[in-house]
């Protein structure tokens, strides 16, 4: 097999079907042809199916090498790159969407990062975990010790998430800085859907939540 | 591809006099023309002439991408990555390369006849920068009819060059690859270069640049020089690895000043063969070219604004790629083309690749950063639809 089949083999390989849950939500909120920034891109999975299925103009910052070798070399267009200091360089409304998964929890200035993202984004897309999940209410008022579960599975000592947020406290922040959640997913453990809303029944039964931000 | 107006020359490749009808205006104010280009040529251009890459050589390199060296007979500079199959794919692009002006394999330099005087020019060449390496580069593609290049790529003073086109002609250029370069010479790689030149300029058989004349050639200037630069190429861990302070040959040091080290002994012999297959007058010249580069500094001091030509965002890909154990074109000079880049919001990939063996790496075997390349190029002809590679 030529290295060229090898390519585009795996290219063929990946489609929604195969993307993370919460990474195919974020995919829905995209309109085909945009021009799209996701940030802490990983291996490329996301902005290869927006890539290939929506046709959008993708472009990616990752901090991890192996993440970058991996997306430049399936022929994505990725920098090596730390979101709190290189969102700055981006000039204002530079894309219809910058994306940032998982991710917001991790950062050392959430907020500033936020307000880059609506920025430079004429939307951004942000998906959290929910640290008012029942689960993890449930686990510190019973054993007083600091959650770990599936979805946030480190020691306090180990976890890059030293910003966790509930939904309501995210949503809040996004009024806050003068944003507009314009949609929301809220997902269940299952990672099944359950609402669209993201009031207190969310923030309790969500284990995560998909945001769709602007900032007008 | 076989160019009926080149000139046969005793070395692969062609040459072809450009400049003539009207010479070409050097950044430096002066003219120069007619003048020649030495090149080579490796695939073949398809018809609708859009599957040109220009592979542009470092400082001490040329147009030899893949012949055996007609000097020294060592095998292409780029054989890693250019070829059928490689990352530049010869069954795929047709491939150009050619030797700068102000080089000495073959374009007109110093060591070539003036014209004029009917003598060699020796310091009567004018002062050339990147920028007219890269107007020379222009006009050859012109002459072999390509309007725009699918890529132009390139090391070190071939990054240089490929910034430059990237900024001179945005429009020319689909995908730019410029590898473990920047866009500005440093204090210290000026330094390291004035170095050199002094060196070579305290040879009294430089002969104040008209050793051609005299028949004499400052040979020790230049391996010195040559020797200093070498240093620059490798990094620390790698000199430790493949040396160390093993012996030459000898069971203990001679307290003496012979090539005890294993390492003095390699440095001398980098010198002695480079004087074989290079001008001195040149290294003056093409040192004092990097020296001179500066993208910012054309563009009110503010790099973005090089990628920004009438006020539009470039269209041209980007694709950067730099060595964590390079001292001479450190990542931190990526980086800041990259930032430059993002200030427009231009189309860019950058990856630093984890090696330890200093800023040659573009030229050694990197499994990394041929994979990186390869993908690269293989997403920009896509986008440019070009086809897939022949079947063999």
């Amino acid at each position: 097999m030529s290295p060229l089949d090898d390519t585009a083999s795996r290219l063929a390989a990946r489609s929604a079907r195969d993307i993370r849950f919460d990474l195919k939500l974020i995919a829905d909120m995209v309109e085909p042809g945009s021009r799209v920034l996701d940030v802490g891109c990983g291996d490329g999975a996301l902005l290869e199916v927006l890539t290939r299925e929506k046709g959008v103009d993708g472009r990616g910052i990752e901090l991890s090498m192996d993440g970058v070798h991996q997306c430049v070399a399936r022929g994505l267009s990725v920098i090596q790159g730390d979101a709190e200091t290189d969102l700055k360089d981006y000039p204002a409304g530079a894309f219809d969407y910058v994306i940032l998964s998982q991710t917001l929890q991790a950062m050392r200035e959430p907020r500033a990062v936020l307000g880059h993202l609506a920025r430079i984004g004429r939307r951004a897309i942000v998906s959290v975990p929910n640290f008012g999940y029942w689960r993890i209410r449930l686990q510190l008022l019973t054993r007083g010790r600091m959650p770990v579960t599936k979805n946030l599975g480190y020691q306090w000592y180990e976890t890059p998430n030293i910003h966790l947020c509930t939904i309501a406290d995210f949503v809040e922040l996004v009024r806050d800085m003068g944003l507009r959640v314009e949609r929301s997913v809220i997902v269940n453990r299952a990672g099944r859907i359950t609402g669209s809303d993201h009031g207190w029944l969310a923030n309790l039964m969500g284990e995560q939540g998909v945001f769709l931000v602007r900032g007008d | 591809m076989a160019d009926p107006t080149a000139e046969a020359v005793p070395f692969p490749g062609h040459r072809v006099t450009l400049g003539a009808d009207r010479p070409m205006r050097l950044d430096s104010g002066a003219e120069l023309g007619p003048f020649e280009v030495a090149y080579q040529t490796y695939g073949t251009l398809n018809e609708d002439r859009s599957n040109a890459v220009l592979v542009c050589h470092a400082l001490t390199g040329d147009h030899f991408v893949l012949d055996r060296h007609p000097v020294t007979g060592k095998s292409g500079w780029w054989e890693m990555m250019v070829g059928p199959g490689k990352p530049v794919d010869t069954d795929r692009y047709f491939v150009i390369c050619s030797n700068v002006i102000g080089g000495c394999m073959g374009s007109t330099g110093p060591k070539e006849t003036d014209p004029a005087t009917g003598q060699p020019y020796g310091l009567n060449f004018p002062v050339i920068t990147i920028g007219d390496m890269v107007r020379a580069q222009k006009l050859l593609v012109e002459h072999l009819g390509i309007d725009q290049l699918f890529c132009v790529i390139g090391g070190s003073m071939g990054g240089m060059q490929v910034l430059q086109w990237a900024v001179a002609y945005p429009e020319s250029v689909f995908a730019a690859v410029p590898i473990a370069t920047a866009a500005r010479h440093s204090a210290q790689n000026i330094a390291f270069h004035e170095v050199g030149r002094q060196a070579i300029m305290a040879d009294p058989e430089w002969c104040g640049g008209g050793y051609l004349l005299e028949d004499r050639r400052p040979r020790a200037g230049l391996a010195v020089a040559r020797m200093a630069a070498h240093i620059t190429y490798l990094s620390e861990p790698a000199l430790h690895r493949k040396f160390g302070r093993n012996l030459q040959n000898r069971q203990s040091v001679t307290y003496g000043f012979d090539a005890d080290f294993q390492v003095e002994s390699y440095l001398r012999h980098q010198g002695i063969t480079f004087v074989e297959r290079f001008d001195a007058n040149s290294y003056l010249y093409i040192t004092r070219a990097m020296d001179y580069f500066d993208l910012a500094a054309d563009h009110g001091g503010v790099l973005a604004n090089a990628f920004r030509p009438q006020g539009k965002t470039t269209p041209v890909r980007f694709c950067l790629a730099s060595f964590s154990s390079d001292w001479l074109f450190p990542t931190s000079e990526s980086r800041a083309v990259v930032h430059a880049l993002n200030a427009v919001a231009a189309n860019v990939s950058f990856v630093e690749v984890r090696t330890d063996k200093g800023h040659d790496a573009f030229l050694l075997d990197e499994p990394e950063l041929h994979q990186v390349i390869r993908g690269f190029l293989d997403g920009c002809a896509e986008h440019r639809g070009l086809a897939r590679r022949r079947a063999p």
